[in-house]
């Protein structure tokens, strides 16, 4: 069967660089394991699972890396590789500055990657970090230091196969010559030859063969590797007496490597090698049929190049384990699972200062998460799917509308289809919108690993609870609120949670608790960041704000007191410390979640903690409004921020000079804004009367007056900005079956506005 | 022209690996781990095995062991392609069965020589 190559190749053909992006994704992953895997470690009790996992995730990476040329990435994930290896092997143990530092490693890997693949950024000095590595895995260095070589790959093809012929000639063992007697024999026969460094002079002898014809194969086999020495018949090309055939050799290849070149077409029993002459003093003259396999330095068993042996030391040497572990039922590397509840672990070493214990996963059977269970899809495959079924929604709404005039008997199949059609949409909605939802745990991951630093930054004793990891939530949301979270788990750090003499002094436990919850509530996500902490004291801040200029008075709730931290200004430069950062306060938390469409409420209870509550829409693509109608002109109202709707009478009306107009609701005088004013839209009746919609938005009320309530209904939302510009009072737009175009107000600007 | 089983848990090697053969005219299956293998070589014809060493559930040399154990495939070229190169993997590989061992990172070029030269035995 002849060779399938048919065109030359060369190197250069074969362009690697389109499977990068797979190999950065996967790094990415393998690092964020890695990460998840190093901080639950129980120093005390290893578990051998996760040592294996986290040696795989390195493992894995430096795989990659080599095989694309990213030296600094193989070199350094090699010599992490090198500490996990003995780790996981039990020859060392584990340490809480081995965790630092292999936690500092991905660290330094995540940017060395990032640098790769943006092709920019400066170079990253790492050298002191790999010696630090090697330090630690050297420890407690009964066997000697590992000769690790600084360079991981081979500089040339590493080369390839022994095959094992199958034995079709029945093989009589060679009688093993002395070695002197048959050098000399031969010697006489060859002749000498002139030897460059290295090489020596060889007697082969192959055999017995049914065929002459099947040693010549081996010569051409030789002969077809360049730099592989010289090969020549010292027969006629005819089988001797015990059908043998006879070559002279010249190589600098070690016998071994001969073995496993020639075995491709015979069996190894029918090889012998004699070294004739040998320029390398302590050449390995081994005899075939003692059977030893020596390999090439570059550690490939089998073919090689010659000119990448010499100087090429072993690749580190690990003391004997006999069989490579099957690796079945560990926990594959991509899989970070936690339940929905988790339990707070036992705390860990009391080393100086941090001392950081982690919610522990108590769900270890997830099973194995199958590659051919997902798929990886770019998000804007995604974003452009949401995009066109919203569209295919305003269509149906249109047609729905159209088609409500109908008579049903006559058109009886027509109005059965547009009822169908509806039920469809609204499910492929449903589902498409169900596609960018994923959990929390993608915001959730990150903390554990902050915490620690900051445990270790701030002195304190912290432990991280987290529920509802499994919470779902619009990717583009996720993404919005990861910011706002991280600065409220900070501030928990920094300013709630005390010392740990502090809290042993009030009776509390030493460690510090932060908890992270998520859940659904109706149509939307509440999360909450809570903390065991000091809590807030009410007068301090009733002080702090009137020295601040902000208008307070005792008569204000708890929660109207508390929420004055997200006042701007509320937090002064000498308060921030370098963990909360300067300038991204408390103000600039709440601006945010706002402009997610979401709220954020505090609660506290002095000297034992404090609650954030983060309450946010499942997705920002659909929102259920109610519409209105002001003159000629609809207005969606975002049905979240409405309390309720009134019919007004103009006496409930009172003009207060100057700064507007309020009207009573009950016990509460509420400023009444008049949309057909503020937007400018002739009204329809000249009617002072009309129908009030109070909403509330930002801790505040209003009452807006319309001519009509027009429906309740699920909006496709539409970026004004991005269509238009952005126009204040508005968040939005949508069209309506109709097809007319109805802007989406913006309540907290109301509110504010009323405010003045 | 041949069919080859790539075995391999990183999606970015088996792409490259699978990218590598079919452009020399091969037809590469893509099997996850040594279990996959296992369950996709009976439903096509496969004539080389390239497998890699570290995987989870069931690991390279493991995979060759099942292969062997099996009459259809005794005979069937198995490769072992991986970063580990000490010699008691290559013994091991050797006992286990394996028909060939090469280090990665592996020049494309070098990979499908081999693989030819190993078929036109």
């Amino acid at each position: 069967m002849s060779e399938p190559q048919s065109r030359t190749m060369s190197s250069g053909e074969f362009d690697l660089s389109q499977f990068h992006d797979v190999f950065f994704e996967e790094a990415g992953d393998n690092l964020a394991s890695m990460e998840s895997l190093l901080l639950a470690l129980d120093i005390e009790q290893v578990d051998d699972e996760t040592l294996n996992a986290i040696f795989r995730c390195a493992h894995s990476i430096k795989g990659g890396a080599a095989t694309f040329g990213f030296q600094d990435v193989a070199d350094l994930t090699h010599v992490m590789e090198t500490l996990l290896d003995r780790l996981r092997r039990h020859e060392l143990s584990i340490t809480v500055g081995m965790v630092d530092t292999l936690l500092e490693s991905g660290d330094v890997l995540r940017q060395l990657l990032a640098i790769r693949q943006s092709g920019s950024g400066e170079a990253i000095e790492v050298s002191e970090l790999v010696a630090r590595i090697r330090a630690l895995a050297q420890g407690d260095a009964a066997a000697p230091p590992l000769a690790v070589a600084p360079r991981v790959a081979a500089p040339e093809a590493p080369a390839v196969i022994a095959t094992q012929a199958p034995a079709d000639a029945v093989v009589q063992p060679v009688p093993e010559s002395s070695r002197d007697e048959g050098a000399e024999a031969v010697s006489d026969a060859m002749g000498g030859a002139s030897l460059a460094a290295g090489e020596r002079l060889l007697e082969v002898v192959v055999g017995p063969l049914e065929q002459p014809r099947l040693a010549d194969d081996l010569a051409d086999l030789f002969s077809e590797i360049p730099g592989l020495g010289s090969i020549s018949p010292l027969d006629d090309g005819q089988l001797d007496a015990q059908r043998m055939r006879r070559f002279r050799v010249v190589t600098s290849a070690s016998d071994g490597d001969l073995l496993d070149l020639f075995t491709f077409h015979v069996a190894r029993e029918q090889v012998q090698i004699t070294t004739v002459q040998s320029d390398t003093p302590d050449a390995p003259a081994e005899v075939a049929a003692a059977q030893v396999e020596t390999t090439a330095e570059d550690g490939s068993w089998g073919l090689f190049d010659t000119a990448s042996k010499a100087g090429q030391p072993d690749a580190e040497s690990a003391p004997a384990e006999a069989t490579p572990r099957a690796d079945s039922g560990s926990p594959p590397a991509s899989v970070v699972a936690a339940t929905p509840a988790t339990v707070a672990a036992v705390p860990s070493v009391p080393a100086a200062g941090a001392a950081v214990s982690q919610a522990r996963s108590t769900d270890k059977s997830q099973g194995a998460n199958l590659e051919s269970s997902t798929i990886r899809v770019p998000i804007e495959k995604v974003d452009q799917l949401i995009n066109l079924v919203g569209e295919l929604v305003i269509t149906q709404a249109m047609l729905a509308q159209t088609g409500q005039h109908l008579d049903t008997m006559e058109h009886q199949r027509m109005v059965a289809g547009l009822t169908d059609l509806e039920r469809n949409t609204r499910m492929l909605q449903e589902a498409v919108m169900a596609i960018r939802m994923i959990p929390m745990t993608a915001v959730f991951n990150r903390f554990p690993r902050m915490l620690r630093d900051l445990a270790g930054k701030l002195g304190k004793k912290l432990e991280l609870h987290t529920i509802g990891e499994d919470t779902e939530l619009d990717k583009g949301l996720i993404e919005k609120i990861t910011d706002p979270l991280t600065h409220l788990v900070r501030n928990a750090a920094d300013h709630g949670i005390e010392m740990p003499e502090d809290r042993l002094a009030a009776g509390k436990p030493e460690i510090g608790t932060v908890t992270l919850a998520a859940a659904h509530q109706g149509g939307s996500i509440v999360i909450e960041v809570r903390d065991d902490g000091r809590g807030l004291n009410r007068d301090k801040l009733l002080r702090k704000a009137a020295e601040r200029g902000l208008q307070v008075s005792e008569s204000m709730s708890d929660q109207e007191v508390y929420g004055l931290i997200f006042e701007p200004g509320f937090s002064t430069a000498a308060e921030v410390t370098d963990v909360s950062g300067r300038g991204v306060g408390m103000d600039v938390v709440k601006r945010n979640i706002t402009a997610l469409g979401g709220s954020v409420e505090i609660d506290s209870t002095e000297g034992q903690g404090m609650r954030v509550s983060v309450r946010l829409p499942l997705t920002l693509a659909i929102m259920d409004g109610m519409s209105v109608g002001v003159g000629d002109e609809t207005y969606i109202v975002p049905l979240a921020s409405v309390i309720e709707s009134i019919h007004l009478a103009e006496s409930d009306v009172k003009s207060v000079g100057g700064s507007g107009r309020l009207v009573q609701v009950r016990q509460e005088y509420l400023p009444l804004m008049q949309l057909d004013q503020l937007f400018d839209v002739p009204r329809q009746t000249a009617q002072e009367g009309g129908i009030m919609i109070v909403v509330e938005a930002e801790g505040g009320r209003v009452a807006l007056l319309v001519d009509e309530l027009i429906g309740q209904h699920q909006v496709v939302v539409k970026n004004l900005e991005a269509n238009y510009r952005k126009v204040p009072g508005v968040s939005g737009a949508t069209i309506l079956g109709d097809g007319r175009v109805a802007l989406i107000l913006d309540v907290s600007w109301l509110v504010r506005r009323a405010r003045h | 022209m041949a069919s080859i089983l790539a075995v391999d848990d990183s999606a970015s090697m088996r792409q490259m690996v699978s990218f590598t053969l079919r452009n020399s005219g091969h037809q590469v299956i893509e099997a996850i781990d040594g279990q996959d293998a296992l369950e996709k070589i009976d439903t096509v014809q496969v004539d080389l095995v390239l497998t890699d060493q570290n995987m989870p559930r069931m690991d390279g040399l493991t995979l060759v062991k099942a292969l062997r154990d099996n009459d259809r495939y005794r005979r069937t070229p198995i490769l072992v392609l991986t970063t580990e190169s000490s010699d008691e993997m290559k013994q091991a590989g050797r006992a286990a069965g394996a028909t060939g061992w090469m280090v990665k990172p592996f020049d494309p070029v070098r990979l499908v020589e081999v693989i030819g030269k190993v078929l036109s035995r």
